[in-house]
Order: C-alpha cells, then sequence, then structure tokens
C-alpha cells in the first residue's frame, strides 16, 4: 500500500529486572545507541541507523515482559483520524501526552483483543543517525555489538488472535501475510500482519494466557551479520534459545536468544516484500516444523512455552 | 576451584556444579537434564525449583513466578542461583504451561486454544 497510515514499528518498552546490567548489554552486546534517561529512570535507545531519538525503552520492574508496542503514524491528522476510527470500532483510546517519553509527540494508547498494550504517535524527535540529509557517507556497519539496523517487529502471544488481527485489519490498514492453522485446519494458530511492504511489522500466536511477549525483533544487513551476531552472543555468553538457522515462514535468517531479564529478542536478515495483491501464504500443521524453522524442521519445547 | 554436588530428587540424579555457575548453567555445561531450561535471565519461570537442604547466593527474578513466600520456603529459579555447598532440590517448574509436553505421546506439539 501507500505509506499514508500506520508507517512502521517505533517503539518497544520492555521490562527489566536489573537496569545497570540490561544497560551494559543493549548498549555494548546489542549494540545500541543509549539517547537518553529520564525522571522515573527509564533508559531510552536507538539502533545506529535510526533517525527517531527512541525504539527500544527500559523500565526497571519486579518482573520481565513488555509494557507496550508502538507504530508511528504519517502525521497527526492520520493520528487523529485513527484514533476516531478505533472509537468508532469500539476500542476504547487513552491519550498520553506528549513529552511523556522523552523527544515523543502524544500517544494514543489502547488495548488488543489480546490483553497487549498498542500505541500510535506521530512525532518523535530526529536526532539522526549520524550521516547527513546531505551529501552522506555510506553507513559502514562496524564496531562493537550486533549493531542491528532497526527494530522491526514483535510477536506477541495471546488469546483472542482472531479479534486482534482483525482490529490490525480493518481498522489499522494491516495486510494478513502468513499464517498457520491448527489441527483443525480452520483456526489460526498464527498469523503474520504488516503494515507495509516488510514480510511482517506483527505477528501473533494463539496462546492460553494472554499480554505475554515471544519477541522483539531486530534486522540485520545480511546472512553473514546474522553469523557475526551468534559469535558476538557466545562471546558475551548470551542465553540462546535457537539459531542461527531460518524460517520457512517470511523465509527470513534468524537468531533468537534472551535479554538478561529473559525477554526474548531475535536478529534477523531478509524476508520477501509483501504487497497488497500478494495472496496471504498458508501453512498447514502438518509442516508447521518446516514453517516455523526451515532446517530443523521440528520446533523446540522452549520456543513455544517460554515467554515473559 | 569449588565444585559442589547437586542432586535432583525428583529423578534421582546428580551432577557437578562449579560455584561460579549457576545450577542451570552447571546441569546444562554437562550435557545432563533435569531442569527445565528457558529464558536463562530470571524472567520466563521455567526453571523453578525448590532447594531443599544447601546454601546458596541467588540474583532478582521475576516476581511473576517468585514471591516473595516462594522466596522464603527456598523456592528459587535455578538460572538465577549458585550454590554456596552441597544442594539438594526439587523441579517446581518443569514448563507448567508447556503445551508441547501436554501432547507429547503422539510427537506432535499442540498450542492450547
Amino acid at each position: 500500500m501507500a505509506m499514508t497510515g500506520v508507517l512502521r514499528p517505533g517503539h518497544a518498552q520492555l521490562r527489566v529486572l536489573d537496569m545497570d546490567e540490561s544497560v551494559k548489554f543493549y548498549t555494548d552486546v546489542m549494540g545500541l545507541v543509549e539517547t537518553g534517561r529520564d525522571a522515573s529512570g527509564r533508559v531510552y535507545f536507538k539502533t545506529r541507523a535510526e533517525r527517531d531519538h527512541n525504539s527500544i525503552v527500559l523500565r526497571r520492574a519486579d518482573r520481565a515482559g513488555l509494557d507496550f508496542f508502538a507504530y508511528k503514524v504519517l502525521n497527526k491528522a492520520t493520528l487523529e483520524e485513527l484514533d476516531g476510527k478505533l472509537k468508532a470500532y469500539g476500542v476504547v483510546t487513552e491519550r498520553i501526552p506528549a513529552g511523556e517519553m522523552l523527544e515523543t509527540g502524544e500517544r494514543v494508547r489502547f488495548q488488543i483483543p489480546t490483553g497487549h498494550t498498542i500505541e500510535l504517535y506521530a512525532e518523535k524527535t530526529d536526532v539522526g543517525n549520524g550521516m547527513t540529509y546531505n551529501d552522506p557517507e555510506v553507513d559502514v556497519v562496524d564496531g562493537k555489538g550486533i549493531r542491528p539496523i532497526r527494530m522491526d517487529h514483535a510477536l506477541l502471544y495471546g488469546g483472542d488472535i482472531d479479534g486482534s488481527r482483525k482490529l490490525f485489519e480493518e481498522v489499522l490498514g494491516f495486510n494478513l501475510v502468513e499464517r498457520v492453522k491448527l489441527e483443525d485446519g480452520a483456526t489460526d494458530l498464527a498469523v503474520w500482519l504488516t503494515c507495509s511492504a516488510k514480510a511482517h511489522d506483527l505477528a501473533m500466536v494463539r496462546h492460553s494466557e494472554d499480554n505475554k511477549l515471544h519477541h522483539v525483533a531486530f534486522q540485520l544487513a545480511s546472512w553473514e551479520q546474522v553469523l557475526r551476531a551468534a559469535d558476538i552472543m557466545s562471546i558475551n555468553r548470551v542465553s540462546i534459545d535457537i539459531g542461527p538457522t531460518r524460517h520457512g515462514i517470511t523465509q527470513g535468517t534468524t537468531i533468537y536468544f534472551f535479554d538478561p531479564s529473559g525477554n526474548r529478542l531475535e536478529t534477523f536478515c531478509g524476508g520477501y516484500d509483501h504487497y497488497p495483491d500478494n495472496h496471504p501464504i498458508t501453512w498447514s500443521w502438518e509442516h508447521v516444523g518446516r514453517g516455523i524453522f526451515y532446517h530443523d524442521r521440528k520446533l523446540n519445547p522452549a520456543f513455544l512455552s517460554v515467554l515473559t | 576451584m569449588v565444585i559442589y554436588t547437586v542432586t535432583i530428587e525428583d529423578d534421582g540424579s546428580s551432577y557437578r556444579c562449579f560455584e561460579s555457575q549457576t545450577l542451570l548453567e552447571g546441569m546444562e555445561s554437562l550435557g545432563k537434564k533435569g531442569i527445565p531450561v528457558g529464558c536463562r535471565g530470571g524472567g520466563c519461570g521455567v526453571c523453578k525449583v525448590q532447594v531443599l537442604t544447601g546454601s546458596y547466593t541467588k540474583r532478582v527474578m521475576s516476581r511473576e513466578h517468585i514471591s516473595e513466600s516462594d522466596e522464603a520456603q527456598g523456592c528459587v529459579l535455578a538460572c538465577r542461583v549458585r550454590p554456596t555447598s552441597p544442594i539438594d532440590l526439587r523441579v517446581v517448574g518443569a514448563m507448567k504451561k508447556n503445551v508441547c509436553r501436554a501432547v507429547e505421546p503422539s510427537g506432535v506439539p499442540s498450542l492450547s486454544t
């Protein structure tokens, strides 16, 4: 679609158990750039290549997990329009004033049927990516840490993924890219949705408990970068769930691993482009192992059951 | 280098764990099984155990999985605990919500709906 409504994932606020340890991990291992700390103690990060002030916000808490996941929309008029559409759809929305998050404008916050808190916003300060807008150099990705290109998407676990999917499709203009069916051939076990031409901007898996985070993903430039990330993880004794491997679904190459509080992260590369005229791809239960992990061709128990 | 024996009462198995390792690292590094492995970061609660005898040091764990009364009764996450003596423990977590386990006999993992 023409990119006029919801543009892309904007920020994820994660709960961490030990802030000092987490800041060190996101800075030294992930290679993110710390961009600020607010009065409540939250610490803000962006990837080096991202232009907006923040994409990952850490909040110290006594349990791990995701506070909220946000999407940036085109402009303030779009934000108002989407708030109106959400209300007309029966969704209760809340306005979070500009400045509640550093360098971030007003946010529209709401809960989706799977219990997750989602936000929309139009404005965040462009602090730049170290390159100029005039006559820039090529961005050479080297130096310390994994240094992903961008915070790319999230996978959320919850009960009513049909309700959440419909809300994203019918109100926010997302498209269904892929789905996995349960044994009955009718019920969705999982769905992958996009608001852009990416293979996914959001994924959801049906689960017995609401409001759970499976992972927040970061994009890398190449398969070699995925392997380099795995080396950096082992050098730093990072807890790896699975990988490096490849997905059948989206076709991306991937590693799943955990931050020091047990929040699962993904570094991935690839995935095809999706356009609204593409038919969704459907995976049957018989082939779900190959769909999720193309080389292993089977699921691992931790991938399905370990959540924050 | 100080090393202690960790005994898992559930199956009677034991392994050796350096005092520099967490109970989970000690088990995993020997290729042993007995305590389920999750995030290894104190967040997911999968490796919840109750220490029956022995002393240990511990780090911050998610209150979603280890309440204050749990902690008072020696319930901890094996990924956050290092032994300072031989340890006897009982597995508590065991992926209670592991929907794979529920249908393992058929060999096909399934998610609950």
